[in-house]
């Protein structure tokens, strides 16, 4: 019951969540606009691995969900002060 | 009992972040697409860790998915400070039903300094460069 609730329901609503934001990092006028979009698709890779580890019954994924928020945080970081310093004179 | 509660948990913070997608395509501006993103990202994903933390039911698990989410909720208020900063510096323009700019002339868009006074105002929201 709740393995084919997280399998059929959740799984896919979080896909299409991926997709829509995948679209706007793909579309985004400005690099800001794709860093936003990444850091947002980072979070919902989180999401679909916290959602695989219960389905599989294995903790152990956990451990890459928590590296994966400390990249994705040093990613934003990175790319924005980047960013910012090369429009300073 | 426990699987209800986890299922309206997981579909709670589903609904968020499929709510925040739909918000980062559909918002006109850049930095209403980042006041969408990083609230409701951090809620949805704290409803799906909470779901996890309680099917698993363990000591070690539970203290992963509290690292998780506090890790969450410290990055992502600095990570969105950070990215609307630099946007406001570079010259990213505002939507055009925007009431209220309360930093305009407050910064200095050569030295990125904060000043009080309006000695720094620059008329135009031209941009710096190409991004």
């Amino acid at each position: 019951m709740l393995n084919n609730y997280l399998l059929y329901v959740i799984l896919p609503t979080l896909s299409i969540a991926a997709i829509l934001v995948f679209v706007r990092f793909l579309k985004g006028p400005f690099t800001l606009d794709r860093v936003v979009g990444l850091d947002f698709l980072i979070n919902i890779g989180i999401g679909i691995i916290a959602i695989y580890s219960v389905v599989t019954d294995h903790s152990a994924f956990l451990d890459v969900a928590m590296i994966l928020a400390l990249i994705a945080f040093l990613g934003t970081v990175a790319l924005s002060y980047y960013l910012e310093q090369r429009g300073k004179q | 009992m426990t699987d209800v509660i986890i299922m309206i948990l997981t579909s709670i913070g589903t609904l968020f972040i499929l709510i925040a997608a739909i918000g980062v395509l559909r918002m006109p501006d850049f930095f209403l697409r980042l006041s969408v993103t990083i609230k409701a990202a951090t809620l949805g994903l704290g409803f799906i860790m909470g779901g996890t933390a309680l099917f698993f039911l363990e000591f070690s698990v539970t203290a992963k998915v509290t690292a998780i989410i506090f890790f969450l909720l410290i990055t992502a208020p600095v990570s969105g400070h950070m990215i609307g900063r630099t946007a406001y510096f570079t010259g990213m323009k505002l939507w055009k039903g925007t009431v209220l700019d309360e930093l305009k002339g407050k910064y200095d868009r050569k030295t990125h300094e904060l000043t009080s006074d309006g000695d720094h105002a620059q008329e135009g929201n031209d941009p710096v460069d190409e991004l």
